[in-house]
């Protein structure tokens, strides 16, 4: 029986900050995942790949990822190297995208 | 130390204006990603997990105080104030922006600083003994071959498209300190029976997912013969290389393929001709090479204090025997500075940590400062009199653990709290290990031992060569760490045997304390290291402690 499948998010690099960045559904990007479009099938996750690559001069790296859900059924990291992007590195706690989550 | 001349400067500069405009053409789009990927590489900008990482190079490690100086401004205005020094023995700043990269280079060419060759599939930063000029042991100085080599790979038109990059690394003495034969080229400065120096050369090494021991090529190569030698080498490469697999483009897989002999032989008929055509170095930018690395002016200081210091004061005779060893004088020492504080990252300084060893290398040290692959900084010229006070400065800016060497003293890659490549995280693994074992005095008990901390197969941490290596990986979707046994970089070098089964994150350490503890339960003496304990046991011992009868039938 095939796996069921996971939903996928399209994320990538802001090309001039180099920072992690999410593809929403609004068409755009923003750095918080909870805002990230959420693929639920084959077909919609190669749509999203295909939106989320038209902005190759603002966004790169892009790739889709397999998301879990929150509590309120928005999207989150699934694999612990995409946990790590959500926060940045473990040795510095005052750098990366963890030390401006306090108002999550 | 080598100071520019007007044509090295003019090639940084140019390059300074280049990249400058490839930047801005990406910026405005006329660039697409595809194209300019290749050019930031050739310029040492990467994307990585959080940011963009910028790596400069420092060749054969060496740094002065003005540079070390130009390198904290760089830190702090245009990144977040530290930097992380690498096993390449170069220097990487994590929080760049796209826009500010030129200028940050723009300030490296002030001092003549660069990034050029620092990724991309050419000729890397060659390395060498990071007590170069200093140590006892060594035949002359090796920066100076290390220079030539450096200024005849610069932008080298036949070898800027190698099947993959190309690492060289250089000694001049009996023990290797630079983990040469880990290198595509290991070159020892060794003399003939009628004492004339030249080199013994040895291609193949590398570690990465085909770990290799460099093997001899030539045990004896005039010196006046290197360029077309490595010439030679290089140009067997380039055209029998693999390019068809990244995984085996390396010159290592190529020695491994068709065997040293057969590669000495294609060598030695490309070097008949090289040389032929060879009309030698020029003899004048030879001699001002040379001449950039004779010897400082030592000058000669009474000891009295300083033996006074060492037989009174426990912390700082502590940190002498550690972290400082003998120098060509009696009355001099080569002073290793650790970055690797318990609990800190392995390889960061931040900018007054940098500012300070570059004022004490100004004030007491012949204002030299070198970077050890093992991600320590070096001041290789220090009369012993002015050891305490060294000493005393550096403590205050958390610079003065002793524990060069030993168990806390840990190789680790960023891992994946930096870099996109990696597969699990190192700097937390050895940043564990070292508050494990965070008492010096149970850390010199333990004695001389290398743990060496890699986050993906590419080995970056030198896993396979630590007498204790650490890889972490990805087993569906978990962090999992292997252990290889019995690594070893130095001049007996040999590639480390995975002791088994992986450990869970928070089973690693715990694992290496049993490590340890078997260690210290099977030696001999105090006197014998771990890695002798090991060579002469064999792993056995060592896999007992490591998989207890119990845990082997419950994961059964």
């Amino acid at each position: 029986m095939a796996r069921q499948f996971q939903p996928r998010m399209a994320t990538g690099s802001d090309l001039l900050e180099g920072d992690v960045v999410y593809f929403t559904s609004a068409g755009n990007w923003s750095r918080r995942i909870e805002d990230a479009a959420l693929a639920v099938n084959p077909d919609a996750a190669a749509n999203l790949l295909s939106r989320a690559s038209a902005f190759p001069n603002a966004v790169v790296g892009v790739y889709l990822v397999e998301a879990a859900l929150d509590d309120r059924g928005r999207a989150a990291p699934a694999h612990f190297r995409e946990v790590f992007r959500t926060r940045g590195p473990s040795n510095y706690p005052q750098h990366g995208r963890q030390a401006e989550r306090e108002h999550v | 130390m080598y100071d520019y001349t007007d044509f090295d400067r003019a090639f940084v500069q140019g390059r300074v204006e280049e990249f400058r405009d490839q930047v801005e053409r990406r910026i405005a789009g006329s660039l697409t990603e595809e194209e300019f990927l290749p050019l930031r590489l050739r310029n040492g900008l990467y994307l990585q997990l959080h940011a963009y990482m910028y790596r400069i190079a420092i060749p054969y490690g060496t740094l002065n105080s003005r540079k070390l100086r130009q390198l904290a401004m760089i830190s702090e205005r245009w990144d977040r104030g530290y930097g992380h020094f690498t096993t390449r023995t170069n220097i990487q700043f994590n929080w760049p922006k796209l826009r500010d990269v030129p200028d940050m280079m723009a300030a490296l060419a002030e001092v003549g600083m660069h990034s050029i060759q620092t990724s991309g599939n050419c000729v890397r930063n060659v390395t060498a003994d990071h007590f170069a000029g200093a140590a006892a042991d060594e035949i002359e100085d090796p920066r100076a071959t290390a220079e030539l080599l450096r200024q005849w790979s610069t932008d080298h038109p036949e070898f800027a498209w190698l099947p993959r990059k190309f690492k060289i690394g250089i000694t001049a003495a009996p023990h290797d300190r630079a983990a040469t034969k880990t290198h595509d080229i290991a070159l020892r400065i060794v003399r003939d029976a009628a004492g004339a120096v030249g080199y013994e050369v040895s291609v193949g090494g590398g570690l990465g997912r085909t770990p290799m021991i460099a093997k001899t090529v030539r045990e004896f190569l005039p010196k006046a013969e290197l360029l077309p030698y490595i010439e030679a080498i290089l140009e067997v490469y380039n055209l029998a290389g693999r390019r068809d697999n990244k995984h085996k483009a390396r010159l290592k897989i190529l020695v491994h393929e068709i065997g040293i002999d057969v590669v000495r032989a294609r060598v030695e008929a490309a070097f008949e001709e090289r040389l032929a055509a060879f009309r030698g170095v020029n003899p004048g930018l030879l001699a001002e090479i040379e001449a950039a690395f004779a010897p400082p002016a030592f000058v000669a200081l009474p000891t009295e204090d300083y033996a006074r210091a060492h037989a009174e004061d426990p912390v700082f005779r502590s940190w002498v025997d550690v972290n400082c060893v003998a120098h060509r004088r009696d009355d001099y020492a080569i002073a290793t500075i650790s970055l690797k504080p318990i609990g800190g990252t392995p390889g960061d300084a931040t900018a007054a940590q940098m500012r300070l060893v570059a004022d004490l290398a100004e004030a007491y040290a012949h204002d030299e400062v070198r970077v050890s692959h093992e991600q320590n900084l070096v001041l290789p010229h220090v009369p012993r009199a002015h050891l305490p006070a060294v000493h005393a400065a550096l403590q205050e800016v958390g610079l003065a653990t002793a524990n060069v060497g030993l168990v806390s003293d840990i190789i680790a890659c960023p891992g994946m709290d930096y870099c996109s490549l990696a597969t699990a995280r190192s700097i937390p693994i050895a940043q564990q290990i070292a508050e494990t074992f965070a008492d010096l005095d149970a850390q010199r008990d333990i004695g001389p031992l290398k743990i060496k901390v890699s986050g993906c197969i590419n080995a970056c941490g030198h896993h396979h060569v630590g007498h204790i290596g650490i890889l972490g990986l990805d087993r569906a979707g978990v962090e999992n760490y292997q252990i290889t046994l019995g690594g070893d970089a130095a001049e007996a070098a040999a590639i480390g045997e995975r002791a088994g089964p992986g450990f869970a994150y928070d089973e690693i350490v715990p694992a290496v304390e049993r490590l340890i503890e078997a260690y210290l339960d099977h030696r001999l003496e105090p006197g014998e290291s771990f890695l002798e304990a090991y060579r002469r046991l064999g792993a056995a011992p060592f896999k007992a402690a490591l998989y207890p009868p119990e845990e082997r039938s419950d994961a059964a």
